[in-house]
């Protein structure tokens, strides 16, 4: 009794410690929610590795007061630059104006976190920090609810047509220090649709939360390549909710980072919707420390719906994978369709993927499905192509490239597909010299 | 052309021994076949010549025109004019057939230091030479192999060959799993390919596909050895006999 309550006591500290060395904003209209998160974050503290929900990923580096010193940097190189699309910049969390197109032609209502809280009174009021708290149970976020708590920008971005053009919030780092908290709300109004980019590395560590509420009808397609910075850390929240009729699709492709752990909270609320989750990650150790976790959780909460989780990760010389993935299908989801798959391809026997695919059902009539596997390169496929003439590492990128085929195929749009190739191939391509 | 000699093959785990004194010389404008029964080592061979790990070559020789092929890299071989249709065609997920041919023909092209084909001018020569396959548009878009019915993918294999011209062309029961009229177009898209400067060896059970492909030299394989050679009349007693006479007449 005495050893726990000294390691509560010790969670506790470390949750202040952290805190004090953050400036908490002072909010307008987030101010309540601001107080509920922090609220909710001391009762419950940042989390530690003896956490269920931890054990493979350690939180050491986000629980720490500061990013490490003397984090290697890199500046992205550019990706969909010859999309039509709608560019917004943060360098170190802080929007660069003189960098970013006119907001404006993104035909979508944006305001910026830092200014609209000057207010009383937006839209936002109600989404703020909502989809997150409710995104706390079953199961524990701090780092959402810190980052509710302090955020000191993002986005406030409302849909209420087909947006004309995707909207690519584009992240810089240049100083190695960077410590960002970024909070985004989106909200696609009924019927609407918005294709967001989002891409590079925030800074030498970010917590970012993007809030995703999707109402009736309405589409939310999300494609975000990671940065490729090496010692990025970085932990990720996207909390969605999806109506009746309505669309979430999102795909991450990372390649690099020290730390990353991408949670997706999806909650899909309306009759005949459909949540698409996919993520493509590729680590190679020699680069540097390669860990990637993606922590899934889905919830099904309506008649009819289809929800797909295709996850696929590349590892190499060390580097570490974790899958935790989970669908709850609540009383009454009937008809639910659900899907998950989890997969890794390890390059050598230092690699690892750990994976905890999970399904929670109860309801009578549904179909799911999950699996996971861990294998290495085809031989046979590898030699077919080598028969063929393409040189052993060519064909091996060439069946990496088909092992991440089905996370891929989750991208709808075709020339943003092919992009993310070319990216990939970019990386594989590199890794050869 | 190919000669191969005296090769002696185990397999690397077991060390089981396969193959037990081959020798084949194949002479340039020439069709060759190969006979024999279930197990005597008609696909080792060709995965030996073609490169394929999990063999070792405890003796013997084999040469493409006088350059050691057992030495090489499986790529170095396609590279010096080799090609293996394989028995089981391999399917690979997510790499569209055309991605995947176009890689093959360009890696080969820049391996013998060619400049690699256009976008345009590989899609034109694919076109037609997919067309005289009968292979449409949609097959050729797929991912290779994946969802193609047997016959499929053995026109995908011939396809590959017509692509890459390979100088020195290994068929391995090619026509086995063709309906009759599919096993015409294997047949042509062959014949289209031969020339003085290309020799085939091609592996079968029946004397059909020898009637389309009308072979110079047949050789009986059994057990590891070539045991017995000679012209198309071979197959058809093959056809009518069995292999059991043969056999007989060697031991
Ligand atoms: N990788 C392997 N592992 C175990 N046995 C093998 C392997 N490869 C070949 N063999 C054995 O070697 C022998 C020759 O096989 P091979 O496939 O070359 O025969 P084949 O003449 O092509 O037969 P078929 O006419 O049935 O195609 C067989 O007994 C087979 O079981
Ligand atoms: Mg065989």
């Amino acid at each position: 009794m005495a050893a726990a309550m000294t390691k509560d006591a010790r969670r506790a500290d470390a949750t202040e410690a952290r805190l004090a060395a953050l400036a908490l904003p002072k909010g307008g209209f987030t101010a309540p929610a601001r107080a509920d998160a922090l609220a909710r974050l001391r009762a419950t503290g940042l989390p530690v590795r003896r956490d269920e929900y931890w054990r493979w990923t350690d939180p050491a580096r986000l629980n720490a007061d500061r990013p490490d010193e003397g984090a290697a940097f890199r500046v992205d190189r550019p990706i969909f630059e010859g999309r039509d699309k709608v560019r917004l910049v943060f360098e170190d969390g802080v929007f660069d104006a003189a960098a970013s197109d006119d907001p404006a032609l993104a035909g979508v209502e944006i305001a910026r976190l830092s200014e609209a809280d000057r207010a009383d009174i937006h839209w936002a009021k109600a989404h703020y920090g909502a989809l997150e708290a409710a995104g706390q149970s079953p199961v524990l976020r701090p780092f959402a609810a810190l980052n509710t708590a302090a955020a000191t920008e993002g986005l406030l971005i409302r849909v209420t047509g087909k947006a004309p053009r995707p909207l690519h919030i584009s992240y810089r780092q240049s100083e190695k220090t960077s410590d960002v908290i970024l909070h985004h709300v989106v909200r696609v109004e009924e019927g609407a649709a918005l294709t967001l980019l989002e891409t590079g590395t925030p800074g030498a560590r970010a917590n970012v939360v993007t809030e995703v509420d999707v109402a009736k009808d309405g589409q939310f397609h999300h494609i975000r390549p990671q940065g490729r910075a090496i010692d990025r850390v970085m932990v990720t929240h996207l909390f969605a909710r999806v109506a009746e009729g309505a669309t979430f699709k999102s795909f991450t492709l990372t390649t690099n980072g020290r730390f990353t752990r991408n949670e997706a909270v999806i909650h899909i609320a309306g009759d005949g919707a459909t949540a698409h989750i996919a993520g493509a990650a590729l680590g190679d150790g020699e680069d540097g420390p390669f860990h990637h976790d993606d922590t899934v959780f889905v919830t099904h909460d309506a008649v009819g719906c289809e929800s797909r989780q295709v996850f696929k990760k590349v590892l190499k010389h060390g580097a570490t994978g974790v899958f935790q993935g989970k669908i709850l299908v609540r009383p009454g989801a009937q008809k639910t369709d659900g899907y998950q798959i989890s997969q890794s391809l390890l390059l050598d026997d230092d690699s690892q993927f750990l994976a905890k695919p999970e399904l929670e059902i109860y309801a009578d009539d549904v179909k799911c499905s999950h699996g996971s596997t861990t294998g290495a390169i085809d031989e046979t496929a590898l030699f077919y192509l080598r028969s063929r003439g393409v040189a052993e590492e060519d064909a091996k990128a060439l069946l990496i490239l088909s092992f991440l085929a089905d996370a891929i195929a989750e991208i709808e749009d075709a020339e943003i597909a092919a992009d993310v190739v070319e990216r990939l191939e970019d990386w594989l391509q590199r890794r050869r010299k | 052309m190919l000669e191969i000699k005296n090769l002696h093959v185990e397999l690397e785990e077991g060390g089981k021994p396969i193959l037990k004194g081959v020798n084949l010389t194949i002479e340039a404008g020439k069709v060759h076949a190969i006979m024999g029964p279930n197990g005597s080592g008609k696909s080792t061979l060709s995965y030996v010549l073609s490169g394929r790990d999990g063999y070792v070559v405890t003796d013997g020789s084999a040469t493409l025109d006088g350059e050691e092929l057992l030495e090489m890299e499986p790529e170095e071989r396609a590279a010096a004019g080799l090609f293996l249709a394989f028995q089981y065609p391999v399917e690979i997920p997510g790499v569209g057939n055309m991605t995947f041919l176009r890689t093959a023909v360009n890696a080969q092209r820049k391996a013998r230091g060619e400049a690699e084909l256009s976008a345009g001018e590989f899609l034109k020569i694919v076109r037609e030479k997919a067309k005289t396959l009968k292979i449409d548009a949609e097959m050729l878009k797929r991912p290779v192999n994946v969802g193609f019915s047997g016959g499929e993918k053995k026109r995908n294999e011939i396809l590959q060959m017509a692509m890459l011209e390979p100088r020195m062309c290994i068929l391995d029961e090619t026509d086995s799993g063709l309906d009759v009229d599919a096993m015409k177009l294997v047949a042509d898209g062959v014949n289209a390919l031969r020339d003085p400067g290309r020799a085939f060896l091609v592996i079968t059970h029946y004397q059909r596909l020898l009637d389309h492909i009308r072979p110079d030299v047949v050789h009986i394989m059994a057990d590891g050895r070539i045991v017995k050679t000679g012209g198309p009349e071979l197959a058809l007693e093959v056809e009518r006999n069995g292999y059991a006479d043969i056999l007989a007449e060697i031991a």
